[in-house]
């Protein structure tokens, strides 16, 4: 193949880091604040990248869902070398489920004609992990889900999937849909020459109507499910916390003693 | 007005119903389900039919031996046609593997119903089922619940419902389901798999899990915590630090995207006690901590710490454990 187009799913996410905020009355996660792109991402833009690198061109769009027309997690993966980004945004989609989201996910990838699309097994902080399979079926695309390597190869895409014994080798042609975990590559670092290129890189930016989705297909009004109830956690209070002195050793031995371990 | 048909996807090894499987029909079981259901595919659906019929299932609708395929796609657009059919159940419930997942997103997709995942509780409640679920790597609980058309579609992770001791005997029919064309969907194919061998109990079923984390250092300190999982009869765990950094399978991992495990006991090695990694041993019975760092999110639910260089107290410990 000569050209290798490749269309990543990245989600902006508030940082994992700072304490996770609901909004009181929709018990939808806050994202109105500075929201950064997803890590679990970063692979994936990593390999979409890689993956053109070897074709010998082609282009690697992001393809995002944001409130508020948030740019800065997709100006990061612009920054790593993505061509362009599409971002829909609108408040028509506050409180969309994982389907409503893959409704949105998938108009925006069809703008983008895809030989492959790339995203992450689940995101950092919703992580229903359903997603990417719902743009699959909804784009008519075969899927492999959880990869941990990938490549490309006449026309296929070979992928090893991880599963419960240990893993498969699975063959796909394109076009196809591939998630791919964490840690499945080395995420480069922006330079600072991609970080000013970033600036001027096109993000098309796109609302429901003009993905020609219906409101009631997206957001709350599409989502067929509500929030009852966030409640505390059930707090499991901390033990006994000791220094090591040279005998932490022998407090372990007698706890398991204690609970007939050993 | 109680619940009616509930159906469970089977997944099934070596023409057994998977752990996951039975946790499932227990748990369509405990949510007073009006009638309980199976759906499994592969060569082994007959094989299994008893089990499943001694853990409660009725039924057990067959999509068939898919070969080398993946199952997302056919067993997904099979159920889609059951329900197309007529035959509308009102929950479908799934477990959170790497098949139940695909599954279930496809069905969700193909008959424009959403899905709730991760949950790790599923009550009765009227005519509808109030499914909960961590957020924030398990510091709050958020509950919910289908407001639209059934059937309802929940992922249900491992360990929420306890597998039944169950008498054998009970009779489960076997109907086959065809798989509608799959289009491309279903171009995907499996040309090899591969088994990574492990010895010992499995991770989430061991009563005792020892975990590695970053603070061992380097790989080969691995070796430390498979020796001490080993002489407890327990089984080695990973954080998703050093899984990603190469030192140990993903199998190994245990965490959001890993396993969930509940054992009785937990040894967290030089784990700091990343949300993505609480989230899936917070259910242990007793957590023993060391990690040199006191102020390592880990302590805030052990049971027992020891602030401590790993290297040091798993070295004492095992030989402690070796003087016995």
């Amino acid at each position: 193949m000569l050209r290798m187009n490749v269309a990543v799913c990245v989600k902006q996410i508030p940082d994992p880091a700072a304490p996770g905020e609901l909004d009181p009355g929709t018990n939808n996660l806050v994202r109105t604040g500075k929201l950064i792109l997803d890590d679990s991402d970063a692979y994936g833009v990593e390999i979409a990248l890689r993956l053109a690198e070897q074709a010998g061109g082609g282009e690697v769009t992001l393809v995002s869902m944001a409130p508020n027309g948030e740019v800065s997690g997709l100006r990061t993966a612009l920054a790593m070398g993505a061509s362009r980004a599409i971002l829909v945004s609108d408040e028509k989609l506050a409180g969309s489920d994982a389907l409503g989201t893959a409704r949105v996910l998938a108009e925006a990838i069809k703008r983008a004609s895809p030989d492959l699309v790339l995203a992450a097994t689940e995101s950092t902080d919703g992580y229903t992990g359903t997603t990417p399979v719902q743009v699959a079926e909804l784009l008519g695309l075969p899927a492999v889900t959880f990869a941990k390597k990938v490549e490309v190869e006449g026309g296929n895409v070979k992928v090893e999937r991880q599963t419960e014994a240990g893993y498969d080798e699975v063959i796909c042609p394109l076009p196809a849909l591939v998630t791919v975990t964490a840690g499945v590559v080395e995420p480069r670092y922006p330079s600072f020459k991609g970080i000013m290129a970033a600036k001027s890189k096109p993000v098309d930016q796109l609302d429901v109507a003009g993905l020609g989705l219906s409101p009631d297909q997206v957001g709350a009004a599409g989502a067929g499910q509500r929030v009852i109830e966030v409640a505390d956690a059930e707090e499991r209070g901390a033990g006994e916390i000791v220094e090591d002195d040279g005998e932490g050793f022998a407090k372990i031995v007698a706890y398991l003693e204690q609970l007939k371990i050993v | 007005m109680a619940l009616g048909k509930v159906w469970v996807l089977a997944e099934i090894a070596a023409g057994a119903p998977t752990g996951m499987a039975l946790e499932l029909l227990a748990g369509a079981k405990s949510l007073g389900a009006g009638s309980i259901e199976a759906v499994a595919w592969g060569p082994d659906v007959a094989a299994a039919a008893p089990a499943l019929g001694a853990a409660g299932a009725t039924k057990v609708y067959d999509a068939g031996d898919i070969g080398s395929g993946l199952p997302g796609a056919p067993v997904g657009a099979a159920i889609a046609g059951l329900i197309g059919g007529g035959n509308v159940p009102d929950a479908i419930l799934f477990g959170a593997s790497y098949d139940g997942r695909d599954i279930a997103a496809r069905l969700s997709a193909k008959i424009g119903h959403g899905v709730i995942t991760n949950c790790v509780g599923l009550e009765a409640a009227g005519d509808g089922i109030v499914a909960s679920h961590a957020l924030f790597g398990g510091a709050k609980v958020v509950t919910s619940t289908f407001t639209g058309a059934k059937p309802w579609i929940f992922v249900v992770r491992a360990k929420t419902f306890a597998a039944e001791e169950s008498p054998a005997g009970a009779p489960c029919e076997v109907e086959s389901i065809p798989v509608p064309d799959l289009g491309r969907t279903g171009a995907a194919t499996v040309v090899n798999r591969h088994v990574e061998e492990r010895s010992g109990p499995k991770l989430d079923e061991a009563p005792v899990v020892v975990s590695g984390g970053r603070g061992l250092g380097q790989a080969d300190k691995y070796a430390m915590v498979e020796e001490l999982a080993k002489m407890l009869g327990g089984a080695p765990g990973a954080s998703r630090a050093i899984v990603d950094a190469g030192w140990v399978p993903y199998s190994y991992q245990v965490g959001q995207t890993g396993k969930t495990v509940k054992p009785a006991v937990y040894i967290a090695c030089g784990i700091s006690g990343a949300t993505q990694h609480m989230v899936g041993m917070k259910g242990s019975k007793n957590i023993i901590a060391v990690n040199k760092d006191k102020d390592a999110p880990i302590f805030s639910i052990a049971d027992l710490g020891i602030v401590g260089d790993v290297h040091k107290v798993l070295p004492a410990l095992i030989d402690a454990l070796k003087n016995r």
